[in-house]
């Protein structure tokens, strides 16, 4: 550590080399995994070239609802043997309001907040939204890898990540076989979080009935009790996946992935409800939801990246798909595609679309009506729902002197519920039971 | 006329795969391998990888943007992995 303060003092006194934020990052990132870095003097020549950092800050912002800031620093530095070391650090904070799973009404609604303090009202015809929603979320990543024989590469990773009423821990580990000249890998990875979620006024009954009425009252902390079956909850998603990589020829490059997933434990989101309508579409009580404990998601994924030439003006096209299948009736496909197009010696822009669909889980409802609310699962979280998504955006990059790179990108995305089927009873005529929800993604990155 | 015929091969290829699960396995099986061996014949050597060793070309060319990007999904609809992990590690809504 003496070493190190000398060498951090010894930069800042020579008058003509800055201490540059790269340095001071590489520094940090040696103090705190107690190694290296150091050994690249930072007084001398170069400092720590070694490190290269990626950092970004975005903002999500949903029409209405929950915005999202976040922001990211990611360091990676190559070793001699060819060991790869990657440590990340994400910070977001969440605010803004969140649907609550119930539906929009002809008259006023009111709802309890999901801590059981106090209530809030949702005007006539317009879909309930929980104001309190609000977050801030810290979360650390590292990963190893490096070479474990000549054509075989080896990783292992941990994952950290703690929200005010959540706590997950991941590990995982991967190998990856190169072959064919390194023109083909196949790879195999293994990855296992553990989740404890300890949400807000705790977990409630599968269910049962919102309560709503006076929160000053005396009795109401008891009543509100009945309706809760503990603090906490937990979740473990352990997942498996097997990738194959091909380059096809100088231009082209593919993937193929198989993932399987198992997720076991508290999967129920405890801030939803449901609405419960009599005949005519009123709602006479909003119960909470309830979904299974176990569910098991596959998925297939293809990647093709082909690099045009000089009559496409050199530009790569990126276009992949994805089909995801589930034990809860889902399914889904994801065709992402971008195209990369250099603009000048320095700089790129890069257009996106992504094209989502997902299908209905077999539980999910918008709403249920009458005494069908006592079967064993139902959500009415639109996000299980049947849905189409899409999103627009483009990228523009510019590659400063020295290197470092600075881009922006801007995004919409538009979520759009659609009936799966239900015929809705006369009381809803007029409102909108599938709202559209719409969302700004803007980033500025800095790698250096 | 061609691709109808492609066509009705695949369609009535589809029909035997149900009645002939145990076919369809080894079918899908043949059909991997010799994939597999025909990639032996694709690719490059080392001295022409100049394109695919450019950043665009990287399969994650942007991690960032990813991670990014699979948090969002993630937390919005209900799917998340395939490309990567899915895993678990927020309880966002």
């Amino acid at each position: 550590m003496n070493n190190l303060n000398k060498k951090v003092k010894d930069t800042i006194t020579k008058p003509h080399k800055k201490i540059s934020l790269k340095a001071s990052l590489s520094l940090a990132a040696s103090a705190l995994l107690g190694t290296s870095a150091v050994t690249a003097p930072v007084s001398h020549a170069k400092p720590a070239d070694e490190w290269q950092f990626d950092s970004a800050f975005l903002v999500y912002s949903e029409v209405d609802r929950v915005s999202a800031t976040e922001a990211i620093i990611a360091g990676t530095k190559t070793f001699a043997n060819d060991e790869v070391l990657n440590l990340k650090l994400t910070v977001d904070v969440l605010t803004g309001a969140s649907a609550n799973g119930a539906i929009a009404q002809p008259m006023a609604q009111t709802f309890t907040r999901p801590s059981g303090n106090g209530q809030y009202v949702t005007p006539a015809g317009e879909t309930p939204l929980d104001d309190t929603f609000k977050d801030t979320r810290v979360q650390v990543n590292g990963q190893w890898a490096q070479p474990l024989s000549d054509n075989l590469t080896g990783s292992v990773g941990g994952h950290l990540s703690k929200e005010y009423d959540y706590l997950s821990l991941g590990a995982n580990g991967n190998l990856a076989y190169d072959f064919n000249r390194n023109n083909s890998t196949i790879s195999m990875g293994l990855s296992y979080f553990q989740d404890t979620f300890t949400p807000e006024g705790g977990i409630p009954k599968p269910l049962s009935s919102m309560l709503i009425g006076d929160s000053s009252s005396p009795d109401w902390d008891t009543e509100f009790a009945k309706t809760r079956i503990g603090d906490s909850d937990d979740k473990s998603t352990a997942d498996i996946l097997v990738g194959f990589t091909q380059v096809i020829n100088r231009r082209m490059i593919t993937a193929f992935n198989y993932s399987y997933s198992m997720v076991d434990g508290y999967l129920t989101d405890p801030f939803k409800v449901i609405s419960v309508l009599n005949f005519d579409g009123i709602a006479q009580d909003h119960i909470y939801e309830n979904r299974p404990d176990s569910r098991v998601k596959q998925s297939t994924f293809m990647q093709t990246k082909y690099h045009f030439d000089e009559s496409l003006l050199n530009s790569v096209a990126d276009v992949s798909y994805r089909y995801m299948w589930d034990d809860w009736g889902i399914t889904s496909h994801t065709i992402d595609t971008r195209f990369t197009l250099p603009v000048g010696a320095a700089s790129y822009i890069e257009p996106h679309i992504r094209y989502y669909q997902q299908s209905a889980a077999d539980f999910f409802q918008p709403y249920v009506i009458g005494e069908q609310a006592k079967t064993a699962f139902v959500s009415a979280d639109y996000r299980i729902g049947e849905m189409t998504a899409v999103t627009v955006g483009a990228k523009y990059g510019v590659v400063l002197n020295g290197g470092n790179e600075l881009s922006f990108r801007i995004e919409y995305y538009r979520q759009m519920p659609t009936d799966a089927g239900f015929v809705d009873p006369n009381g809803l005529n007029g409102l909108d039971i599938y709202p559209v929800v719409e969302a700004v993604i803007a980033q500025v990155s800095y790698s250096f | 006329m061609k691709p109808l015929n492609v066509l009705l091969n695949k369609l009535s290829f589809t029909k035997s795969l149900q009645l002939h699960r145990p076919k369809f396995k080894l079918t899908l099986l043949a059909v991997v391998i010799a994939n597999l061996s025909a990639c032996s014949n694709l690719g490059v050597e080392p001295w022409e990888r100049d394109l695919l060793a450019k950043k665009e070309m990287a399969l994650t060319s942007s991690p960032i943007d990813a991670a990014l990007d699979d948090h969002i999904y993630f937390s919005k609809e209900a799917s998340s992995g395939g490309k990567s992990f899915g895993g678990g590690g927020c309880g966002c809504n």
